[in-house]
C-alpha cells in the first residue's frame, strides 16, 4: 500500500510532468485559456494514462521488443478514440473548445514516456497508480497555467468574475500570453528550487 | 483548384496560423533542437518531408478506405499508425540507400512520430477539406499544400529561434531564467510579432 502511494504521489510532486520534466507542452499551452478547459483536458489525459498504463503493463510480456512503440501507440490511440467519442456525446462544448487537441493526446509525450519507462517494467497495480498520479500531476500543472491566464486574461476564475483591480489583459488569452505565463512559472519554480539548494529543471528527451 | 486559394493557404499556414507560434503544435522539437541553426534546418526539412507524405497518404486512406467503409471513428488510430509506419519505413530506406543523408536526418526522423505537428496537420486537413464525409473539389492538392506550407512555417520559426538562441549563449541571463524559461519568453515575443499578420483576411 505504501509503495502504491509512493508511485501515486511522485507524479504530483518531484516528477510532475509539467514543472518537473517539462513534458506535454503543446496541450499545456493551447488549452489553458480557461480553467474548465484545462480540467477537461487533464481528466481526459488522466483517463487515457490510467487505461493505457494498465493495459500495457498487462501485455508487457507479450509485446515483442522490436515493435513495442507502434504497439503502445495503437493501445493509446484506442483509448484516445474512446474518450473522444465520449466527450462528443456527453460534453460537445468541451470537445469543441479543446478541438484538435483531443485526438492529439495520442502524441502527448507523458503517456508514451510512462508506457516506455514505467508500465512496460512494472506490474498492473503500480502502473495504474503511476498513471493516476501522473495524470493528476499533469492536470495540476495545466490548471496552474490556466489559473493565471484566466485570472489576468479574463479577470475570472472558473468563469466567475472576481473583483480584480486591473482591466483584463487580452494578451494573456492569446498565444503569446500562454508562452509568457509558462516561461515565468518555470522560472519561478527554478527560483524556489535554487533557494532550497536544488538543481534547476532540466529537460530530457525530445518529444511533445 | 484555384491559385488564389493556394496563396491563401500559404499565407495562413506560414504567417497567420504558424504551427509553432500560434497553434502550439510541435513545440518540443522547437525547444529541443533550436540551440544551433544547422540541426534546426535538418529537423525542419525532415518535418516538411514527413508532413507532406503523411498528408497525402492519410488523405488517400481517409477518402478511399475510411469513408466507403463508414469507419470514420477509427481515423485517429489509423492516422497515427500510418505516420509511425511511414517514418519507420523512411528511416530504413534512407539508412540503406543514402547513409550520408541518414547521418544528417536520422535521429530527427525517430522523433518525428511523436511530433504533434504531423498528426495535427493530417487531422486539420480532414477538418478543413472534408464536409460531412465528402471531399471538397481539389482537396487533395489543398491538403498537400497545407501540409507543405505548415512545414515551411515550422522550419522558419525553428530557424529564427535558433538564430536568436545562438546569440543568447553570450548573454548574461538571470540564473532562474537560464535555458527553458528564457526560450519561452523569446518565443512569446516572436509570437507577439507574428500576431501582426492577423490582419490578413481572405
Amino acid at each position: 500500500m505504501k509503495k502504491l502511494f509512493k508511485e501515486f504521489i511522485k507524479g504530483i510532486g518531484v516528477q510532475n510532468p509539467t514543472f518537473g520534466m517539462i513534458l506535454g507542452l503543446c496541450p499545456t499551452l493551447a488549452v489553458s485559456t480557461s480553467l474548465i478547459n484545462a480540467l477537461g483536458m487533464g481528466l481526459a489525459a488522466t483517463f487515457v494514462l490510467m487505461c493505457s498504463n494498465s493495459i500495457i503493463s498487462t501485455l508487457r510480456k507479450f509485446i515483442p521488443d522490436a515493435i513495442r512503440l507502434p504497439a503502445y501507440i495503437v493501445i493509446i490511440a484506442t483509448f484516445v478514440s474512446v474518450i473522444d467519442m465520449l466527450m462528443k456525446a456527453y460534453s460537445p462544448e468541451l470537445n469543441k473548445a479543446l478541438g484538435i487537441f483531443v485526438p492529439l493526446i495520442v502524441v502527448n509525450c507523458i503517456i508514451l514516456a510512462r508506457a516506455e519507462s514505467f508500465a512496460s517494467k512494472n506490474r498492473i497495480l503500480p502502473s495504474l497508480f503511476d498513471g493516476l498520479g501522473m495524470g493528476i500531476g499533469f492536470t495540476l500543472g495545466l490548471s496552474s497555467v490556466a489559473f493565471f491566464r484566466e485570472l489576468f486574461g479574463s479577470g475570472s476564475v472558473f468563469n466567475i468574475k472576481v473583483g480584480f483591480i486591473l482591466e483584463p489583459v487580452i494578451l494573456f488569452r492569446l498565444a503569446p500570453g500562454a508562452l509568457l505565463t509558462l516561461g515565468l512559472l518555470i522560472a519561478l519554480v527554478n527560483y524556489l528550487k535554487a533557494r532550497k539548494g536544488k538543481s534547476p529543471i532540466a529537460r530530457k528527451g525530445g518529444c511533445c | 483548384m484555384e491559385v488564389s486559394k493556394l496563396l491563401a493557404i500559404l499565407i495562413s499556414m506560414v504567417f497567420v496560423n504558424n504551427f509553432i507560434l500560434s497553434k502550439f503544435l510541435g513545440l518540443c522539437p522547437f525547444l529541443g533542437v533550436s540551440k544551433n541553426t544547422k540541426p534546426a534546418v535538418s529537423m525542419g526539412i525532415a518535418v516538411i518531408f514527413v508532413m507532406v507524405c503523411s498528408a497525402a497518404l492519410t488523405w488517400i486512406i481517409y477518402n478511399y478506405i475510411l469513408i466507403p467503409f463508414k469507419v470514420l471513428y477509427l481515423s485517429t488510430i489509423v492516422f497515427i499508425l500510418v505516420i509511425a509506419a511511414f517514418v519507420q519505413f523512411i528511416e530504413m530506406v534512407i539508412r540503406k540507400n543514402v547513409p550520408a543523408l541518414y547521418k544528417v536526418l536520422g535521429i530527427y526522423l525517430a522523433l518525428i512520430t511523436t511530433n504533434c505537428a504531423v498528426l495535427g496537420v493530417t487531422i486539420l486537413n480532414i477538418d478543413d477539406f472534408f464536409i460531412s464525409g465528402k471531399a471538397l473539389p481539389g482537396s487533395f492538392i489543398y491538403s498537400v499544400a497545407q501540409a507543405f506550407f505548415a512545414g515551411v512555417g515550422f522550419l522558419m520559426a525553428l530557424i529564427l529561434m535558433s538564430g536568436i538562441r545562438e546569440k543568447l549563449e553570450f548573454v548574461d541571463v538571470e540564473d532562474s531564467f537560464k535555458g527553458i524559461p528564457i526560450a519561452f519568453i523569446i518565443a512569446s515575443l516572436m509570437s507577439l510579432g507574428f500576431m501582426g499578420f492577423n490582419g490578413f483576411k481572405f
